[in-house]
C-alpha cells in the first residue's frame, strides 16, 4: 500500500489497460424488488448446465419427481448435479434448444409441474460448519450443484477444493456487475446482503484465506452500503472490505478485476488460483449458503428481465428451466416488437434465436430490445488502422491486427496475436468506427483453430489406425501364404502314398458315425 | 423480429468514419481562414476544386470497381485528402496540375493499393511530391503573403490565374511571388549569411516568415481540437515537434550563427500541419502507441536533416512518406505486452 493510501485510510485500486464507458441502463430495473415468478407450466431443464463433464440424468420419462431432487448426477470431478426445480411428471427427455451461443439445442429433461411443489426429503442444514470437516462441506456444495452464476457456470465445489487452498491468500468476491441492463446481482445485494455474507463466510473457511475482497461498481451505492451495512452487523470485518471501484466496463471481468483489486494479473491461459487468488460471484455466494445453511440445492436464481421493449422490466427469482417467452408473458409481455432477444448483457450475451429457451443456473439477464437500442450495424467499412479498438482493449491486444489475419485466414498469425487471450468483452466492437464486427471474426477465428486441431487430432488417429490395419493385414496375409505353403508341402508329402489316403477317409468316416451314435445315445437318456 | 443473427455487442456504435473526417475538416477551417487570409482567394478555390476532383474520382473508380460510389465518398476520406493536397500547393497552382495531382493520389496511390485502409502512402503527401519532382517551377511559385505583397489579388483575378494562368494587367510572377521563408534560409545561408543578416529582411516576423507564422498557429489551433476531441493522440505530433525541435536546437546551440532558432523550424512550412494532419493519418502510420512516437519522432528528425542538407527546402512530405515505408515494421517490434503475459506490474 502506497503511503497517501495509508494515510487517506483507502484501499489502492489498480488498472486496467483500456475498457469503455458505455451507458448503463441499469434504472430501467434497478428500482424492482426481486419478485417470485410463478411455477410455470413446463419447465425445461438442461442436464448440463456447466462447464465441464455433462451430468447423467437419474430419471425416465413418465418418473414422478419430488422438488429439489437430484434428476442428474455429475459424470466426474469437474461436473455439477442438476435438480429438479418443482414437483411434477417427466413428460420428456429430449434434445430442445438451450441458451448457446450457435443455437444448439441439448438434452433436456422435460417437467409438467403438478403445482404442488413439493419438497423432496433434504439434507440437514449445517449451521456448525466451522466443526465440520471441510470435505463434507464441500461435498454439499457439490451436491447442491452450485456454480459459477455469473456466466462461466464453472463448478464452485472445484474451485473451492484442496490443492489449491493451501496458496490462496486472496478472496475475491464479483458484484462488479459491469454489464449495462443488468440489475440482478445488485438487487441480490441489496436484499439480501447478510445471505451472501453467509456464503461468504463459508467460502472464507473452505479456502482459510487472509483477506476477502468484494469488488461492486460505484453506479451501485444501495448496493455497497447495504453490503457495508451487513458487514458491520457480523464478526468478518477484520479480514472482509466492501470495495467500491470506478465504473467501467469491463472490470466485471475476472482477470480484470483481480487486477482492479489486488494489482496481480493472472497469467494468460492460467487461472487466478496461480497467483493465490480465487474468484466467486455474489449469487453463487448466496447459492453456497443456501446450500450449506439450509440444505437447498440450487433450483431458481434471479434474473433481469429488461430492455426497452419489455413492458414492465423485472427482476425475478425463477426457478430454472423456465422458458424465456414465460419470463415475458409475466412481464405483460412487449410494449414495442423487440428487434432480438438477448441472453445476457448487450455487450457479451448473445441472441436467442428462440423464445422457447430456457433460463439455467448462469443465466442473469434476458433483454428484449428494440432497433433503437440495438440498431443494425450499418455495413462495416474497410479498417483504418486508427487503433481505437488496441487503446480500448482490456486484454491489450491489438485487435486491428487479428481482424487482419482472421480476415485473410491466416490461422498461425493471428495465435501470434494472441488471439485466445480475448475475452470476448466487445469493447473494440463498440468503438470502431468502420463498424467491423470485430468480435465475431475472433469466434470465427477461434471455431475455425478449435476445428482443425480436431481435424487433425481425427486424422493422427485415422493414420494411426489405417497404419493398425495395414500391418494386420499383411500380417494376416503372411500367415495366409504360410500356411498354404505347409498345407501345399504336407500335401506333396502325403501324395504319393495311396493307401494310407484311403485309410485316413475310412478311419474319419468311422469316427463319424461314432459321433452320431453318441449324440442318438444322449438326446434318448436327455428324453426318459 | 428479424432473422439475421448479429454477433454481440448489442449496443449502437459510438464512432464513426465519416464523423472522425468531418472533426479532421473543421479542425483545417482555422489554418485555412488564416491562409486564405495572407494568400488570397487562390487557396479557397483550389481547395473547392481539389475536391470536386477527387470525389468524382473517387466515385468513378467505385463504380469501375463495381462497388456502391456513396459509401466510398460518404466516409469523406477523400474530400480530406483533397484538402491537405490543395492547402499544401500554391494557391495559384493551374487548376490542370491539381487534377493532376488529385488523379494521382485517388487513382494511383489509394485506390490501385486497395481504397480506403489500404495504401500503404499517405495519398496527399505522395501527390505533392510528385508533382514537386514533376513540375518543380509552378509547384514552388508562392504569392507574397498579404502584408508583403504590393497588389492583392480579387476574387476573379484569383480565378483566372488558376483557370487560365493570366495574372492582372501589369503584373508578372516575379513580381507578385515570393520566396517561403524556407527557401529565402536556405538560399541566404547558402550564400555564407549569418541569421542575424538574413532577418533583416522585412520577409520575417517574430518565429519564422511574416504571415507564415500565423498560418501555423491557426493549424495548432485546430490540431489542439483534435487533441481535444481525441481524433488523434498526442503521440505522433508530440513526438515529431519533439524530434524536429530537439534537432533544431542541438546545431543552435552550437552554432546559433548558421542555424535558424528552432522555433523558427516549428512554424515555417509544413510542420505544424504534418505534425497534426499529416503524419497521424491512421492508415499510413503506426497503430501501437511505442511505435507511433517513435514514427513521430522519426520523421522530426528526417524533416530536420532534408531542410538542412536535402535538395528541397522544405521536408515533411518526403518524410512522411519515408516513414510510411517504415511504419508495418515499427509496428512489429513494438506490440504491447498482452495482459497476463509478465512483465510490469503496479
Ligand atoms: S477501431 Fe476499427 S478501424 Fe480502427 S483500427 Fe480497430 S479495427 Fe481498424
Ligand atoms: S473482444 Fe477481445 S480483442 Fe476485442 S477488446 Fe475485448 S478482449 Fe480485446
Amino acid at each position: 500500500m502506497s503511503i497517501v493510501h495509508l494515510l487517506s485510510g483507502k484501499r489502492r485500486l489498480w488498472k486496467f489497460h483500456g475498457g469503455i464507458h458505455v451507458p448503463d441502463e441499469k434504472a430501467l430495473s434497478n428500482a424492482c424488488a426481486i419478485a417470485t415468478m410463478p411455477l410455470p407450466k413446463r419447465l425445461v431443464i438442461p442436464l448440463q448446465q456447466h462447464i465441464g463433464a455433462p451430468a447423467r440424468p437419474l430419471i425416465k420419462v413418465g418418473d414422478g419427481v419430488l422438488k429439489g431432487q437430484t434428476i442428474a448426477e455429475p459424470s466426474g470431478f469437474i461436473s455439477a448435479p442438476v435438480h429438479a426445480s418443482s414437483s411434477g411428471t417427466v413428460v420428456a427427455i429430449e434434445s430442445h434448444p438451450v441458451a448457446h451461443p450457435s443455437g444448439l439445442s441439448a438434452v433436456c429433461a422435460i417437467i409438467e409441474p403438478d403445482g404442488k411443489d413439493a419438497w423432496s426429503e433434504l439434507p440437514p442444514p449445517l449451521p456448525d460448519y466451522p466443526q465440520l470437516d471441510p470435505a463434507l462441506i464441500r461435498e454439499r456444495i457439490r451436491w447442491a450443484g452450485v456454480v459459477g452464476m455469473g456466466g462461466a457456470a464453472f463448478p464452485t465445489a472445484v474451485k473451492l477444493s484442496p490443492g489449491i487452498e493451501r496458496t490462496i491468500q486472496t478472496l475475491v468476491i464479483n458484484g462488479a456487475e459491469c454489464e449495462p441492463y443488468i440489475t440482478c446481482d445488485d438487487r441480490l445485494m441489496r436484499e439480501r446482503a447478510a445471505h451472501i455474507l453467509e456464503g461468504v463466510r463459508i467460502m472464507h473457511h473452505l479456502l482459510g484465506v487472509a483477506e476477502v475482497l468484494i469488488g461492486i461498481e460505484d453506479n451501485k451505492p444501495e448496493a455497497i452500503a447495504a453490503m457495508r451495512l451487513a458487514l458491520a452487523d457480523t464478526d468478518m470485518g477484520s479480514y472482509t472490505e466492501v470495495v467500491s471501484i470506478p465504473t467501467l466496463y469491463p472490470s466485471g471481468g475476472e482477470k480484470q478485476l483481480i487486477r482492479i483489486l489486488t494489482g496481480k494479473e493472472v497469467p494468460t491461459k492460467g487461472i487466478p488460483a496461480q497467483v493465490g487468488i480465487v474468484c466467486q460471484n455474489v449469487g453463487s455466494a448466496a447459492a453456497v449458503a443456501d446450500a450449506v445453511l439450509e440444505g437447498k440445492p440450487l433450483i431458481s436464481r434471479v434474473i433481469t428481465v429488461t430492455g426497452r421493449a419489455i413492458k414492465h422490466p423485472r427482476n425475478l427469482e425463477v426457478p430454472i428451466g423456465t422458458r424465456a417467452e414465460d419470463l415475458i408473458a409475466h412481464c405483460d409481455g412487449y410494449q414495442e416488437a423487440p428487434r432480438k432477444l438477448v441472453c445476457g448483457g448487450p455487450m457479451m450475451g448473445f441472441e436467442l434465436k428462440q423464445p422457447s429457451v430456457p433460463v439455467t443456473k448462469s443465466t442473469n439477464c434476458l433483454l428484449a430490445l428494440t432497433a433503437v437500442e440495438s440498431p443494425d450495424p450499418e455495413p462495416a467499412l474497410a479498417c483504418i488502422r486508427c487503433g481505437r479498438c488496441a487503446e480500448a482493449c482490456p486484454a491489450k491486444l491489438l485487435p486491428q491486427q487479428m481482424y487482419w489475419y482472421a480476415r485473410s485466414k491466416d490461422l498461425d498469425r493471428i495465435q501470434d496475436y494472441n488471439l485466445f487471450d480475448c475475452i470476448e468483452c466487445g469493447c473494440c466492437a463498440q468503438v470502431c468506427p468502420s463498424h467491423i464486427p470485430l468480435v465475431q471474426y475472433y469466434r470465427y477465428a477461434k471455431t475455425e483453430i478449435w476445428a482443425r486441431e480436431q481435424e487433425r487430432k481425427k486424422s493422427e488417429l485415422a493414420r494411426t489406425r489405417h497404419a493398425a490395419r495395414q500391418a494386420r493385414l499383411e500380417r494376416q496375409e503372411k500367415e495366409r501364404q504360410a500356411r498354404l505353403r505347409k498345407q501345399k508341402a504336407a500335401l506333396a508329402a502325403k501324395q504319393p502314398d495311396g493307401a494310407e489316403g484311403a485309410d485316413t477317409k475310412k478311419a474319419a468316416i468311422e469316427a463319424a458315425r461314432q459321433r452320431a451314435a453318441a449324440k442318438k445315445a444322449a438326446t434318448q437318456t436327455q428324453a426318459t | 423480429m428479424k432473422s439475421t443473427i448479429v454477433s454481440s455487442p448489442h449496443v449502437p456504435r459510438i464512432n464513426r468514419v465519416d464523423q472522425i473526417m468531418l472533426q479532421v475538416l473543421l479542425a483545417l477551417v482555422p489554418g485555412i481562414a488564416a491562409m486564405t487570409w495572407f494568400f488570397g482567394w487562390g487557396v479557397l478555390i483550389n481547395v473547392v476544386l481539389a475536391v470536386t476532383f477527387a470525389v468524382t474520382a473517387e466515385a468513378a473508380v467505385m463504380v469501375l470497381r463495381g462497388r456502391p460510389p456513396l459509401v466510398a465518398v460518404g466516409d469523406l476520406s477523400a474530400v480530406v485528402t483533397a484538402v491537405l493536397f490543395a492547402i499544401a500547393v500554391p494557391p495559384t497552382l493551374p487548376w490542370w496540375l491539381t487534377l493532376l495531382g488529385i488523379l494521382f493520389a485517388i487513382v494511383l496511390v489509394k485506390q490501385l493499393y486497395g481504397g480506403m485502409g489500404y495504401n500503404p502512402f499517405n495519398p496527399a503527401m505522395a501527390a505533392y511530391v510528385f508533382l514537386l519532382i514533376s513540375y518543380p517551377v509552378a509547384m514552388t511559385t508562392w504569392l507574397a503573403p498579404s502584408m508583403l505583397a504590393e497588389h492583392s489579388f480579387s476574387f476573379m483575378e484569383s480565378l483566372r490565374a488558376i483557370l487560365t494562368g493570366v495574372l492582372p494587367p501589369g503584373l508578372d510572377w516575379d513580381g507578385v511571388s515570393s520566396a517561403t521563408p524556407l527557401d529565402e534560409m536556405r538560399g541566404k545561408l547558402d550564400l555564407d549569411m549569418t541569421i542575424a543578416e538574413i532577418r533583416q529582411s522585412p520577409l520575417w516576423g517574430s518565429f519564422g516568415g511574416r504571415g507564415w507564422e500565423w498560418v501555423g498557429n491557426w493549424f495548432l489551433l485546430g490540431g489542439l481540437y483534435l487533441l481535444w476531441r481525441r481524433v488523434i493522440t498526442w503521440h505522433i505530433p508530440v513526438s515529431m515537434l519533439t524530434g524536429l525541435l530537439v534537432c533544431a536546437g542541438i546545431f543552435w546551440v552550437l552554432d546559433p550563427q548558421t542555424h535558424p532558432f528552432p522555433a523558427f523550424h516549428l512554424f515555417s512550412g509544413a510542420a505544424i500541419l504534418g505534425a497534426f494532419f499529416i503524419a497521424t493519418d491512421p492508415v499510413t502510420a503506426c497503430t501501437t502507441k511505442r511505435g507511433q512516437v517513435i514514427f513521430g519522432a522519426l520523421i522530426g528528425v528526417a524533416v530536420y536533416v532534408i531542410r538542412s542538407w536535402g535538395g528541397y527546402p522544405d521536408a515533411v512530405a518526403f518524410a512522411v512518406l519515408l516513414m510510411n515505408i517504415a511504419a508495418p515494421t515499427i509496428d512489429y517490434y513494438t506490440q504491447p505486452r498482452v495482459f497476463g503475459h509478465g512483465g510490469e506490474r503496479g
